[in-house]
């Protein structure tokens, strides 16, 4: 296990649940660490923010981000295919706001937006984003106007979202590097404006 | 051949299964509209038991009012065919 979580309940779960898999012989410690060492070197929200300032810059790309996004990340170097789920990324518009949540679990396109906030995996979030979003996002400081569309997006299945924030309209004349950086994993979720 | 069409208006299934199911508590009964078609799945709740069966699963759009009985939201849930319905 990685550091830091050494004192939650669900880490003594976790590490039981390791040593029944070690003493059945189906995997070893040193393997369990580099798997998680792969998985956390390259996962990070740079990655999805990166797909996001790409498809502010290339209205192709966006289209194509749109229209199949394992593809879409695929083609900027990033395996979101490679665990089997199907990428959906659903776009904000002056007049619809995308929201993601998993109600069942905390399921979370983990490559492209980096480890899951704590409050993503919360019983709180979990809950009241599909019954109270505008709530909700007004607790993270996103007030919507009344007659904004809200659409939350629950990944109960294999496909896992991600959201496409709206492009600054200060934004003109940034480079692609630059309109990454404004991007947040918040805004990945659709907590933050971007 | 998928038994739903983008359009067509589902209810979830009521059904309180035993073990382990993707359809969400909150949504059984209630009735929505079809998306989109999200290609073929397997059935987790029949994978759980080491059986693969594989399902179209359906991304449907539930309004709030629906769900929640107030709202203007909606929510989207993807739903294997089997946890589905035609609705009237």
């Amino acid at each position: 296990m990685s550091g830091g979580h050494g004192e939650l309940p669900v880490a003594a779960r976790v590490r039981r649940l390791e040593e029944r898999l070690i003493a059945a012989g189906l995997v070893t410690d040193d393997e369990l660490d580099e798997v998680l060492a792969q998985v956390f070197a390259s996962a990070a929200p740079a990655n999805g923010a990166r797909m996001v300032a790409r498809a502010w810059t290339d209205p192709a790309y966006r289209d194509r981000l749109l229209a199949d996004g394992n593809a879409a990340a695929a083609e900027l170097g990033f395996g979101a295919g490679s665990h089997g789920y199907l990428l959906k990324v659903v776009e904000n518009t002056a007049s619809v706001h995308n929201m993601i949540v998993c109600t069942l679990c905390s399921c979370y396109p983990t490559a492209l937006l980096g480890p899951s906030p704590s409050w993503y995996k919360s019983f709180a979030y979990r809950s009241r984003a599909v019954r109270e979003p505008r709530g909700v996002l007004a607790e993270f400081g996103l007030e919507l106007p009344d007659d904004t569309e809200i659409r939350v997006w629950d990944a109960n299945s294999e496909t896992r979202y991600l959201v496409l924030p709206q492009r600054p309209e200060a934004a003109d004349g940034m480079d692609e590097n630059a309109l990454a950086s404004l991007v947040t994993s918040n805004g990945l979720i659709g907590t933050a404006v971007r | 051949m998928t038994r739903f069409a983008a359009g067509a208006r589902v209810r979830a299934r009521c059904a309180d299964p035993e073990g382990h199911t993707r359809l969400p508590r909150y949504a059984r009964g209630h009735v929505g509209e079809v998306l989109e078609i999200r290609g073929t799945w397997q059935l987790p709740d029949q994978a759980v038991r080491g059986v693969s069966q594989r399902e179209p699963v359906y991304a449907v759009r539930f309004p709030a009012a629906e769900l929640w009985g107030s709202g203007s939201h909606s929510v989207i849930l993807d739903m294997w065919e089997s946890y589905l319905e035609e609705a009237p």
